[in-house]
C-alpha cells in the first residue's frame, strides 16, 4: 500500500515529464500527422514546405474554418430567431428567393422568376427545375407548399408544436398564422411541379422581401418526414453546402454538395463553423493561421488588421441605428422645441470617434442608409450647444431641468457600451444646463420597463432583418407598436397613414415616395435623437478570396475561395 | 468503512434537495422574465406571452419545482429551452470536456506542486525554496484570462507550437464514443489524435492547473516542514536512510493528509467548470454550458447543470475523505 502511492507518483512525474518535454519540440521539427493543426502558420511562408499534407487538399478547394462568437441554437431556421443559427442554415438552405450580396435587393434562387398580377395580390413563382435536396430528392412545387403550411398551421404534420417548435418569425413577417384575422396570405395553389402561386388577402408591399429572408427556407419534405423533430440537427436542403456534424459549443462540419444546381459552385469543400468565445483568443487564432474568417472583430483592431501582413479586414454594411428615445407621455418631453433642443445639443461625431472607433455614421434617420425610402434630402440636426440652449429659452426652460436617461446594461450590435455613451451623453446635456441621471437596470427588465412606459428619456436600437423598412418604421414609431416596440408613444395619425399605404402599395418607387415622405415629418417631430449606425467589422486571412459580407448578419459562402 | 460509505452516500439526499430548491429559487427571482429574454428585444408581446404559456413559466413557482423534481427522480434532466434537446443527453460531452481538462489539470498541479512543496521544505531557505514560494505566490494571485492570453499569444500566435483553441483538430475531428478525447483516440487506434488531442490540453490545462499548483506547493512545503522537523524522521536520519527515503517514504506519506483535502477541493472546484478557461481556450465544457444557459434564461440548464456541478463536487469530497484512511490507516471511521 505504502509503496503503490509512491510509485503512482514517480510513474506520474515521469510521464508528465516525457510530455512537458515532447510538447516543447515536437511540433517545431513539424511532424507529419499535426502539420495542418498548428502548422499552419508558415503556409505563407514556405510554401514548399508543406507539400506533403497539402497533396489531400490541392486538388480541390480545401476547408475554410469561420470562427464566431457563439454556437447556434437550433439548425432549423424556421423556429428560431438565433443570428448564429442563420449563418449556418444559409449554407445549407436557400428561400424561393434571395437577397443581392451587397443590399436588400431580391434576386431568383429557388425561383427562377417571378410574376406579379395586376390584382396585386396574386404572385406566381416559376421554379427552378433540376434542382436535388441533399437527400437526393426533387425540389419541386409541392416541397414549397409543405413547408409554407408547416411554418402557418400549428396542426400540420411537420409543425412539431408538441415539441416546442414555434414559428414566431413567420407570424411576425405574415400577419399571424392560419385562421388568424391578419394573416396575409390567403391561399397558396400549386399550378404544376414547377409553377406555385401566393393568393394574398391584400397587397402587401414587403411580400417578396419576406420570402427572400432566410426564416423561409425549404426543407426536403422526405427529411421532416423522416427525421421529425430532430429536423433541428439534421438539416436537409438544397443549399451549397451539406451538413456533416455538429459538436455543441465547438463546431459545425458542413462538406460541399456535389449536385448544387449553380455549376461549379461552391468552391470550397468543407466550411467549419468554429465556436471561439472570446474577441482576443478569435484573433490570436486568426494571426496564428488556425482559422481563415472571424467574425467579431473589435472595432479597436480594425485599422491594425488592415495593416497586417497576411490578414484582411472586412466591413459589414450598416443594417441598424442607436437611438436615444424620449418619453412623449412625459413633460417636459412633449415639448417639441424641447426634443430639437436636446437634439441639437448631442455631439453624435465625438461619440463615434470615442466608442466606435471611427466605425459608425451618424444617423439622421431612423432607418439605415441602404434601406428604401431612405430621406438623404433632411438636414441632420446639427452639434450646437447654443442653437440647442436658444431653444430650451425658447421652451420656457433657460434654467434647465433634471431628467433620467437610462442606459442599457448590455452591449448590442448598434451600441457597443451604452454606460460610457450615457456618460457623453451626460456631458453634452450639461453643456446645455440639463442634469442626466445615468439608470440602468438588468437587461430583461430594462425592456420591460421602457415598453410599460416607467422612462423619461432611453436608449436603445433596431436592427433589420429582411431589408423592410416598415419593419423599421411601424415597429418603432407607428401607433402599432405601442407598448411593444414603440417607447416613445410617438403616435402621428399622418405618419400611420403613410405607412398603412406603403404597407400594401406594390410599386417601389411609390413605396420610395411615402416613405420618405413619413420620414420628413418624422425628422420635425424629432421622437427620438438617432444616434448612430453602427459598421460590424471581421477579419480574415488573406488567402480569403470574394468573401463578401451581407448586411443581414450572414451570407452564404457559395462563391468564396482560398487562394493557395 | 462500508458502513460510513452507505452513510455518507445517504447523506447525500438532503443535500441534494437542498441545493435543487437554493438554485430554483435563485433563478426564479433573478429579475427578467426569461421568455423575453429568450425571444430578444426585438420580439412582439403575443410572442413573448405564447412563449411563457408554452414553456409553463406562468404555472405557479411550487408547481414548476414539484414537475421538476418528479421528472429528476426519473432520471430526466429536462429539456434545454434554447436547443429543444434532451439536457441528459446534452451534458455529457460538456461533462467530459470539462473532466478531461481537469484531469490534465490536477496532474499538472499535483506533480510539480508536490514536488516544488517537497523540495522546497527539505531544502529550506535555499534559493530554490525562496524561487518556488515566490512563484506559487505569483501562482495563487495570476488572473486566469491574462495568463491564458499571454499563451495563446507566444505558444499559438509567436511559436506556432500549440493550438490556440479547441479540443481536437476540426479539420480532422476525432470520433466520439466516450467524450473523453484521449480515450477515444486510444479506442480508435489513432496516435496521431492522440499527440492532438493531447496538444490542446497543454496551454488550457496548464493556465487551469496553476492556482492549484500554487496552492498544492504551498501546502505541501508547510506540512512538510512540520514533518521534517519531528523526532522520527531525525531517528531515521540517524540511522542512515538515504534522504530520497527519509522524505518520499517516510516524510510525506505522513504530510499528505492536508495536501489531499486541498486536492479534494480544487479538483472540485475544476470540476464544476473553468468560465474563464473554457472561454478563453473555446473548450466546450460545463463551465461554458451553464454560463451560457445562464445569459439566456435557459432555467432547466441551469437547474440541471448546478445540480450535476454540486453532485460531482460532493462525490469528490467523498472519495477524499475515503482516501484519508486508505493511506493513514490510524484514520478509522
Amino acid at each position: 500500500m505504502k509503496k503503490s502511492l509512491l510509485l503512482l507518483l514517480l510513474s506520474l512525474v515521469l510521464v508528465v515529464f516525457m510530455a512537458a518535454c515532447g510538447g516543447d519540440d515536437e511540433p517545431s521539427d513539424s511532424g507529419d500527422t499535426d502539420d495542418e493543426d498548428v502548422t499552419d502558420t508558415d503556409d505563407g511562408g514556405d510554401a514548399d514546405g508543406d507539400d506533403g499534407d497539402a497533396a489531400e487538399e490541392s486538388t480541390s478547394g480545401g476547408t475554410l474554418i469561420y470562427a464566431r462568437g457563439g454556437d447556434s441554437q437550433s439548425l432549423d431556421f424556421a423556429s428560431t430567431q438565433d443570428g448564429e443559427s442563420s449563418r449556418i442554415t444559409l449554407q445549407i438552405y436557400e428561400s424561393l428567393l434571395r437577397f443581392n450580396e451587397n443590399s436588400f435587393e431580391v434576386e431568383p434562387s429557388l425561383a427562377e422568376s417571378w410574376e406579379v398580377a395586376d390584382d396585386n395580390v396574386t404572385y406566381t413563382f416559376k421554379l427552378r427545375e433540376g434542382v436535388k435536396f441533399h437527400d437526393g430528392t426533387d425540389f419541386n412545387a409541392e416541397a414549397v407548399l409543405t413547408n409554407y403550411e408547416r411554418w402557418s398551421d400549428p396542426s400540420h404534420e411537420f409543425a412539431f408544436t408538441d415539441d416546442g417548435y414555434a414559428y414566431s418569425v413567420y407570424g411576425n413577417q405574415f400577419g399571424g398564422f392560419k385562421g388568424d384575422e391578419g394573416h396575409i396570405i390567403d391561399e397558396i395553389n400549386i399550378i404544376n411541379d414547377y409553377e406555385i402561386e401566393f393568393v394574398l388577402k391584400e397587397p402587401f408591399g414587403a411580400f417578396l422581401q419576406n420570402v427572400a429572408m432566410s426564416y423561409f427556407a425549404i426543407t426536403s419534405p422526405a427529411a421532416l418526414a423522416e427525421h421529425g423533430p430532430a429536423i433541428n440537427e439534421n438539416p436537409v436542403g438544397t443549399g451549397p453546402f451539406k451538413f456533416v456534424s455538429w459538436t455543441k459549443d465547438d463546431n459545425i462540419t458542413l462538406d460541399k454538395f456535389e449536385d448544387y444546381w449553380m455549376e461549379g459552385y461552391p468552391k470550397l469543400d468543407r466550411v467549419i463553423f468554429q465556436v471561439i468565445p472570446d474577441n482576443s483568443a478569435r484573433l490570436t487564432a486568426l494571426r496564428a493561421g488556425e482559422i481563415d474568417i472571424m467574425d467579431g472583430l473589435n472595432p479597436d483592431d480594425y485599422e491594425t488588421i488592415q495593416n497586417e501582413a497576411g490578414l484582411q479586414a472586412f466591413e459589414r454594411e450598416t443594417n441598424n441605428f442607436g437611438y436615444l428615445g424620449f418619453n412623449l407621455e412625459r413633460e417636459p418631453f412633449d415639448n417639441v422645441l424641447v426634443r430639437k433642443a436636446m437634439h441639437h445639443a448631442v455631439d453624435k461625431e465625438g461619440l463615434i470617434s470615442l466608442l466606435y472607433a471611427g466605425l459608425a455614421e451618424p444617423a439622421k434617420n431612423p432607418l439605415p442608409p441602404a434601406y428604401l425610402g431612405y430621406n438623404d434630402s433632411l438636414t441632420p440636426y446639427e452639434y450646437n450647444p447654443e442653437l440647442a440652449r436658444e431653444l430650451l429659452a425658447e421652451a420656457g426652460f433657460e434654467d434647465g431641468f433634471e431628467f433620467d436617461l437610462w442606459a442599457m446594461p448590455v452591449a448590442r450590435p448598434y451600441m457597443p457600451d451604452a454606460e460610457r455613451a450615457a456618460e457623453v451623453l451626460q456631458a453634452n446635456f450639461a453643456d446645455i444646463g440639463l442634469t442626466a441621471n445615468i439608470v440602468t437596470m438588468e437587461w430583461a427588465t430594462y425592456l420591460d420597463e421602457v415598453s410599460a412606459g416607467s422612462q423619461d428619456v432611453f436608449m436603445l436600437g433596431w436592427s433589420g432583418t429582411n431589408g423592410d423598412s416598415d419593419y423599421f418604421l411601424g415597429n418603432l414609431l407607428g401607433t402599432q407598436g405601442i407598448p411593444d416596440s414603440n417607447s416613445t408613444f410617438y403616435s402621428n395619425a399622418d405618419v400611420d397613414a403613410l405607412l398603412a399605404e406603403a404597407r400594401t402599395t406594390v410599386d417601389e418607387g411609390e413605396r420610395a415616395a411615402l416613405y420618405e415622405e413619413a420620414l420628413a415629418i418624422i425628422h420635425e417631430d424629432t421622437p427620438m435623437i438617432t444616434l448612430v449606425h453602427s459598421i460590424p467589422v471581421l477579419a480574415g486571412s488573406d488567402r480569403v478570396k470574394n468573401y463578401v459580407p451581407h448586411l443581414s448578419t450572414s451570407e452564404p459562402l457559395t462563391f468564396v475561395e482560398l487562394a493557395e | 468503512m462500508i458502513a460510513y460509505t452507505i452513510r455518507r452516500l445517504l447523506m447525500l439526499i438532503p443535500v441534494l434537495v437542498g441545493m435543487s430548491i437554493v438554485t430554483f429559487a435563485i433563478i426564479h427571482f433573478i429579475p427578467g422574465n426569461p421568455a423575453r429574454i429568450i425571444l430578444g428585444d426585438q420580439a412582439t408581446a403575443t410572442a413573448i406571452a405564447n412563449l411563457e404559456e408554452q414553456l409553463g413559466l406562468n404555472r405557479p413557482f411550487y408547481v414548476q419545482y414539484f414537475s421538476y423534481v418528479f421528472d429528476l427522480l426519473k432520471g430526466d434532466l429536462g429539456t434545454s429551452l434554447r436547443t429543444n434537446r434532451a439536457i441528459s443527453t446534452e451534458i455529457w460531452p460538456h461533462l467530459a470536456a470539462t473532466i478531461e481538462l481537469t484531469m490534465f489539470a490536477m496532474i499538472f498541479a499535483i506533480i510539480v506542486g508536490v514536488n516544488a512543496g517537497i523540495i522546497s521544505a527539505w531544502k529550506q531557505n535555499s534559493w530554490f525554496d525562496y524561487l518556488s514560494m515566490i512563484i506559487a505566490l505569483i501562482g495563487v494571485s495570476m488572473p486566469i484570462f491574462w495568463l491564458g492570453l499571454m499563451q495563446q499569444w507566444i505558444f499559438a500566435q509567436e511559436l506556432g507550437w500549440l493550438p490556440a483553441f479547441g479540443r481536437g483538430n476540426p479539420r480532422d475531428p476525432v470520433e466520439t464514443t466516450t467524450h473523453l478525447y484521449i480515450i477515444d483516440s486510444i479506442i480508435n487506434g489513432r496516435t496521431d489524435q492522440l499527440w492532438t488531442s493531447f496538444k490542446h490540453l497543454v496551454l488550457p490545462g496548464i493556465a487551469l492547473g496553476t492556482i492549484p499548483m500554487a496552492i498544492i506547493a504551498r501546502m505541501t512545503r508547510s506540512s512538510m516542514l512540520e514533518v521534517l522537523r519531528s523526532d522520527y524522521i531525525r531517528t531515521i536520519e540517524a540511522k542512515g536512510s538515504r534522504p530520497l527515503s527519509v522524505i518520499y517514504r517516510h516524510g510525506f506519506k505522513n504530510a499528505v493528509i492536508p495536501v489531499l483535502t486541498v486536492v479534494g477541493l480544487q479538483t472540485g472546484t475544476l470540476l464544476g467548470g473553468a468560465i474563464l478557461t473554457e472561454t478563453i481556450f473555446s473548450w466546450p465544457g460545463i463551465g461554458r454550458y451553464v454560463y451560457e444557459a445562464i445569459g439566456t434564461r435557459d432555467y432547466p440548464v441551469i437547474q440541471s447543470g448546478i445540480l450535476v456541478i454540486a453532485f460531482m463536487f460532493v462525490i469528490i469530497n467523498l472519495i477524499v475523505d475515503l482516501l484519508y484512511s486508505y493511506i493513514d490507516p490510524r484514520i478509522k471511521y
